[in-house]
């Protein structure tokens, strides 16, 4: 029975993550778990550049870990760690953040796609890093995806209450004997994870859009912080599937399209929030 | 045993001493206010009581087990924040139904648990900061200038609520302010600042010493009428400018040299 046979090896190809559709799938699912309460985050303490700022670091990080030979993640990760630090001391210190961001964000793109040009064989590859590429997720990168997400996740679930009295008021979070540095650096460090995670799916450039926009669609239809990080989760979830089928059917590229579906999903949250106001 | 207590402490900004040498102690169900013009370092010294700030010299010291809570000076919940009253209860803490319900119908507010944080007036946000205060019954609220914002009334009725709080808890009240006219009255002791303790005493004492005059000049008048308003419609401590003397009233002769 060759039909019976076929449906048998599908099902194998879906268990064994054997599918680069099924793969792709569950990737973005993945990233979408740890963007959506982390977006939120962004959102409400105004970090958009922060993101920015992080992200483009990881080209630097691709750079780094192709001379050294490290595995991209780590590569990536340092990097944006050593960036998500430097841009919070600056912050601690009371430099201007605008300006102070904006510089940094810009500068590391563009040391990091200066650096990237001396290393042989990755100019071919380049587009992959700026704009992601969801459809050659391998086993390992799945891996490696959840573990990340699922790591941030388990971050801002264990200090939620303290992260949001801290995004509330200083102050505040000091006087219930809660320390707004410490919870500071949890954010940093999500960022960082998030970053890393992110690099494959919607590459460097986009990767702070993938935090905001499904967090600013939610911000209209929620009524508390929890329900919006949710919400942000899934609709993160749904541009990653949209962008996916996207991407496979005219060819464009990934980090692109997730990012063109995330914001019409935006757009749609926004005109179904304001219709419901009325 | 004081529930807090301030021993000589500096706080500096940068090599300048904001507060110098200021020594002060809450004892429990004491009203107490810190009075001070623009840049007396009335705000520097509650956040280095609740050890936000770090001391150049001195020390801060808590009873052990002090409950404490805190109303903060402004609190802006950004837009960004979905944020209903019965949430913010929760934090940082999570409390039940029945408390929040409680807490709520305490500072005047029954009902509200539903509605957006931003979508609530002045008053009713500082109530319910004053609600989330009240979750941790503690023995020592600290209120940092409270009723900035409010009008007159607002302002005269968080008073009234403040003094209730006490009474029915007797929980200890130290207070940020820099309008002198109804706090004065609600006050069982002044401490006035300005980088240093100018004075200190109890309304009466403090709105006649000269540094406190030298300190607010013109502006210690109101004070001082609202303290002999006081003793004339004692069930109305409120009402307060409507009786305020003329500077040529008599009992001002002495205020300036």
């Amino acid at each position: 029975m060759p039909m019976a046979a076929r449906r048998l090896t599908r099902i194998m190809d879906i268990i064994m993550l054997d599918d680069f559709l099924i793969r792709a799938v569950l990737a973005g699912i993945g990233l979408a778990l740890a963007t959506g309460p982390l977006g939120s985050f962004v959102v409400w303490r105004r970090m958009a550049y922060f993101g920015d700022a992080t992200s483009h670091a990881a080209i630097l990080g691709v750079a780094l870990a192709l001379a050294l030979q490290l595995p991209i993640g780590v590569g990536t990760l340092l990097v944006a760690l050593a960036m998500a630090g430097t841009v919070s001391t600056l912050a601690a210190r009371g430099w201007l953040m605008d300006t102070t961001l904006g510089v940094l964000a810009h500068s590391a793109l563009a040391f990091g796609l200066v650096a990237i040009s001396y290393v042989p064989g990755v100019r071919a590859d380049l587009s992959s890093y700026l704009f992601g590429d969801i459809l050659a997720v391998s086993k390992a990168d799945l891996g490696f995806i959840w573990a990340g997400s699922l790591l941030v996740v388990a971050l801002l679930v264990w200090r939620w209450q303290a992260l949001l009295t801290a995004t509330l008021n200083e102050d505040l979070a000091h006087a219930s004997g809660l320390n707004p540095d410490r919870e500071r650096l949890v954010l940093t460090l999500a960022l960082a994870l998030v970053v890393a995670v992110a690099l494959k799916i919607v590459g460097a450039l986009l990767i702070a859009a993938m935090l905001i926009i499904p967090a600013a669609a939610a911000r209209g239809l929620a009524r508390t912080p929890e329900a919006m990080a949710l919400y942000a989760a899934g609709f993160g979830a749904l541009a990653c599937l949209v962008g996916l089928r996207l991407s496979l059917w005219q060819d464009t590229p990934a980090g692109p399209s997730i990012v063109s579906a995330a914001a019409v999903i935006f757009a749609l949250a926004a005109v179904f929030g304001r219709m419901r106001r009325m | 045993m004081s529930l807090l207590a301030a021993h000589k402490i500096t706080v500096r900004f940068g090599g300048e001493a904001v507060l110098s040498d200021v020594s002060l102690a809450i004892e429990p169900g004491e009203i107490v206010t810190i009075l001070g013009p623009n840049g007396s370092g009335k705000s520097t010294l509650l956040r280095a009581l609740l050890g936000i700030l770090p001391l150049a010299a001195g020390s801060v010291s808590r009873a052990v087990g002090l409950r404490l809570g805190y109303v903060p000076q402004k609190l802006s919940i950004d837009r960004s924040m979905p944020m209903t009253v019965r949430r913010f209860l929760s934090l940082p803490v999570r409390v039940g139904d029945t408390e929040a319900t409680t807490a709520l119908a305490r500072v005047g507010l029954p009902g509200l648990e539903a509605r957006q944080m931003a979508g609530l007036s002045g008053g009713q946000f500082q109530r319910v900061l004053l609600a989330r205060a009240l979750l941790s019954a503690p023995q020592l609220l600290i209120l940092d200038e409270p009723t900035q914002g409010l009008d007159q009334p607002g302002e005269a009725g968080f008073y009234r609520l403040i003094e209730e709080v006490r009474r029915e808890t007797g929980a200890a009240i130290l207070m940020v302010s820099h309008d002198l006219h109804v706090v004065m009255a609600a006050s069982d002791r002044v401490i006035c600042l300005n980088g240093h303790i100018c004075c200190q005493g109890s309304p009466l004492v403090v709105s006649n010493a000269p540094e406190y005059r030298a300190l607010f000049g013109l502006g210690s008048q109101g004070a001082l009428a609202l303290y002999q308003h006081q003793h004339d419609h004692s069930h109305e401590p409120d009402m307060v400018d409507a009786h305020g003397r003329a500077p040529s009233d008599p009992h001002h002769g002495h205020n300036h040299a």
